[in-house]
């Protein structure tokens, strides 16, 4: 045979494979009865939120599979879920929950007051993960004085403990192994999780609430951003939960997707050691925060998409104002604090930064900005398990950069242990005073005047608020778009 | 021929042992506490030394490595640290994947390398023998990822006939749906692989043809398709079959970079995740079952060599007499 023939017949049988492969896209079914797709780069690391499940766990199964006493919903309002009712004492230290009846796991087992309490018990135990733990040391006892009552009594006030209720997954307390079956009480039954691959929620038609208007809901796991656009791209997914870049976002403007730029809470922080010298002196801090132009290091990294906040608190927390004067970029105002502080001549230090984006960029630019008032910034590329052990753990630093990505955490500024050892007792003393605030508007305001002295004392550069970039395909719609702590409910997702 | 068996099979044996401690060894030097894994930021002192009391790693080095023999005895490779799935179905499940995947793209290289090979070589001085070894050569220089790009470019962001990546949510229980989807990625490894087996195939049927054996047969009377068949293919298929076997384990360790591309949940993709999270028994389990694959593969391409030229039987150095 001659070697043309063979290429022939090589690309015969190409072509035959591709035709037979190369199906349309199956029909889309009544949208009662349709499968969601979902994109993410969050595979869960197992399926319990106590045990070190992570950001994925609570993506798919939050609200999905499990579900809280409380729920809070995407437009960050906080509802009764599995509670119906509940009574606080005048002291603000009892809380006496009534439980929804009728209400199932997917074994079958009917959720009682036993079950609430094994899973508050859960968050608290010794071998509990949940970075919710220290929130639950103020519960003092909890009582079940009958299956639909359960009595919860705190060692002091905490006007925070309903809102937190709402990260606490009621489970099953017969179950045996949560990291590796579900038994919830949610609109879906988890289905299958091939783990590396997709994990499969269909409809809980025993569910005690409104049945979710899709009957499958699968999320398929990616481990690059390019391939989960892609994926998208090619109808594979119809939606993503989080779009890690604006350039990508080009190739989605057109009538087939929609882009949704809702609120989140995740904050990139230039972290420093307030511990240490020069750090510890709030001139230095101040004068960084003044060298670095945050509004163009967003605009280089997120295009028109990103907010500047100027302090811990985004948006959508209660106590949220605009600080972003409180700092101002004011090159000539950074070279007089940095000499005020004993400085003039600048000074080195070691940028901790995770490998992973937009860390690396962020340092690049934050180096080059603080070259222009004479500070050398030596770039140190760690990787996870380096700076949790490192930074976290040993507090083993002079400076870092991290993602903070749940809501309402400011308080963290109020405990001088944590990584980044910032100690005012002033901010301290407020933070504990609005934990035991008799109300919201009193806890609010406690928080702003915590929050200002955080940001007037520039206790960390708060760099930019991430934007939440969800893309859909234009035949969905329900989806939620803020993606406050990563959760992601899927029940109202409607797909034409 | 059953002595060579018996002694080849003893240093499989004897290299799978050294390989299991060297792993254990080299996992441990690395820096790093798969107890941070499972932990976040918020995590509490008690909650990092519970954490590492759980996964092991606050116990002696002897002990950890004792539990590891242990469950390598009972092949069931122990339980993830992180996922608390048993590791041996998880493995298994991944080669289902990875294992299709480098099998087929192989039976497809070596059926585009032969006749390629043969013919580049037959016709070297043609202007399409030179454009063959041109192909081939390109073919070996492009990165296998490239490819993938460019194949999920084309194929499925362009004309839209092939999905980009992933597999079906049920698996193999939809043959033709992940057949569907392990199309680019075969078409990938086997377009970078058949370039370099064209190449060895090429180089070692000019060897033959060149050959003072050849000749002699043909100045004998034999047709040069006897003289091929007779002597020329068996001389020619030995180094040949130990490239096949050299560049199928490397398929097999280096399906990584394809799973990667495509999104592909195999063994690679596994290990990759594994290692960032310091999961000692997966990453441990990966490691062995991928170094068995290896010598197996150099195991059989050994002996298919001696099945096809029993010369090398009692010539071979290597034999382990």
């Amino acid at each position: 045979m001659k070697p043309g023939k063979k290429f022939g017949v090589v690309g015969v049988a190409f072509a035959v494979a591709l035709t037979l492969f190369a199906t349309s896209a199956p029909a889309n079914a009544a949208s009662a009865d349709a499968t969601v797709d979902i994109g993410s780069l969050y595979e869960p690391q197992n399926l319990d939120n106590t045990g070190g499940g992570g950001q994925g766990v609570v993506e798919a199964l939050n609200g999905n599979s499990y579900e809280g006493l409380y729920r809070l919903t995407d437009g960050g309002v906080v509802e009764n879920l599995l509670a119906t009712a509940s009574k606080v004492s005048k002291d603000g230290l009892t809380y006496t929950f009534t439980l929804r009846s009728g209400v199932k796991f997917h074994s079958g087992k009917t959720m009682t007051s036993a079950d609430v309490k094994f899973s508050l018990e859960k968050v608290s135990a010794a071998d509990s993960k949940s970075a919710r733990k220290s929130s639950f040391k103020v519960v003092k006892s909890i009582a079940t004085p009958d299956a639909k009552t359960v009595v919860v009594t705190l060692s002091s006030r905490s006007i925070s403990f309903i809102y937190n209720l709402t990260y606490i997954w009621i489970m099953n307390s017969a179950a045996k192994d949560f990291a590796t079956e579900e038994d919830g009480t949610g609109p879906y039954k988890l289905s299958a999780w091939k783990r590396g691959s997709t994990l499969s929620l269909v409809r809980n038609d025993a569910y005690w609430g409104t049945a979710p208007k899709n009957k499958t809901v699968v999320y398929h796991y990616f481990t690059n951003a390019t391939a989960l656009n892609n994926a998208l791209l090619t109808g594979a997914v119809d939606v993503i939960t989080s779009a890690q870049s604006p350039d990508a976002l080009a190739q989605f403007k057109s009538s087939s997707y929609k882009i949704s730029n809702g609120q989140s809470t995740t904050k990139l922080i230039l972290v420093f050691n307030d511990r240490v010298a020069p750090f510890n002196n709030v001139k230095v801090r101040k004068a960084i925060t003044s060298a670095i132009d945050n509004k163009k290091l967003l605009a280089s990294i997120w295009g028109d998409y990103g907010t500047l906040i100027g302090s811990m608190v985004p948006p959508t927390d209660p106590w949220y104002e605009d600080l972003t004067g409180v700092n101002p970029y004011n090159v000539a105002l950074a070279k007089k604090l940095l000499a005020a502080a004993g400085y003039a001549k600048g000074f080195t230090f070691r940028l901790d930064t995770p490998q992973y984006d937009p860390h690396p960029a962020a340092a690049a630019f934050i180096k080059s900005e603080l070259a222009k008032v004479g500070i050398t910034v030596n770039i140190n590329s760690v990787t996870d398990d380096q700076w949790y052990n490192n930074v976290y753990k040993k507090h083993d630093y002079a400076a870092t950069m991290q993602e903070h990505v749940n809501d309402r955490d400011v308080v963290w500024y109020g405990n001088p242990d944590f990584y980044w050892g910032y100690n005012n007792t002033t901010v301290t003393s407020l933070i504990n005073q609005a934990e035991q605030a008799p109300n919201a508007r009193i806890q609010a305001s406690l928080l702003k005047r915590a929050n200002r002295i955080i940001a007037t004392e520039a206790a960390s550069d708060w760099i930019y608020l991430y934007p939440q970039i969800v893309v859909a395909s234009s035949t969905l719609s329900g989806y939620p778009i803020n993606g406050l702590n990563s959760q992601f409910y899927a029940y109202n997702i409607v797909k034409n | 021929m059953a002595k060579y068996l018996i002694r080849r099979f003893a240093f499989l044996l004897l290299s799978l042992v050294l390989a299991s401690i060297t792993l254990f060894v080299l996992l441990r030097i690395i820096p790093g506490d798969p107890a941070n894994a499972l932990l976040s930021v918020g995590a509490t002192p008690e909650q990092i030394a519970a954490a590492q009391h759980e996964v092991g790693s606050d116990l002696p080095l002897i002990i950890q490595f004792l539990n590891w023999v242990r469950d390598l005895s009972t092949f069931h490779f122990g339980t993830s640290i992180i996922s608390s799935y048993p590791v041996g179905p998880e493995i298994t499940s991944r080669l289902s994947l990875t294992v299709p995947l480098t099998l087929i793209a192989f039976v497809v290289a070596v059926a585009i390398a032969l006749p390629l090979g043969f013919i580049a070589a037959f016709k070297a001085k043609t202007w399409y023998g030179t454009l063959l070894n041109g192909f081939s050569q390109l073919g070996i220089a492009i990165p296998v990822f490239w490819v993938g790009v460019i194949f999920i470019y084309i194929f499925a962001l362009k004309f839209m006939i092939l999905p980009s990546g992933g597999v079906p949510p049920e698996g193999w229980a939809n043959i033709p749906g992940t057949l569907k989807y392990l199309l680019l990625p075969i078409a990938t490894i086997a377009l970078v692989m058949s370039s370099s087996l064209t190449r060895y195939v090429r180089s070692a049927t000019l060897d033959v043809l060149g050959s003072d054996y050849l000749r002699t047969a043909r100045s004998m009377g034999s047709t040069f398709t006897q003289a091929m068949t007779r002597h020329g293919l068996r001389n020619a298929a030995a180094p040949v079959i130990s490239i096949i076997g050299i560049e199928l384990a490397t398929t097999f360790v280096g399906a990584v970079v394809v799973e990667s591309v495509f999104a592909l949940p195999g063994l690679g993709s596994l290990l990759v995740r594994s290692i960032a999270q310091h999961d000692y028994p997966v990453i441990q389990g990966v490691l062995f079952v991928s170094t068995f694959a290896v010598l197996m593969i150099g195991f059989l391409a050994d002996l298919i060599q001696r099945i096809v030229d029993p010369r090398l039987i009692s010539s071979s150095a290597g034999d382990l007499r």
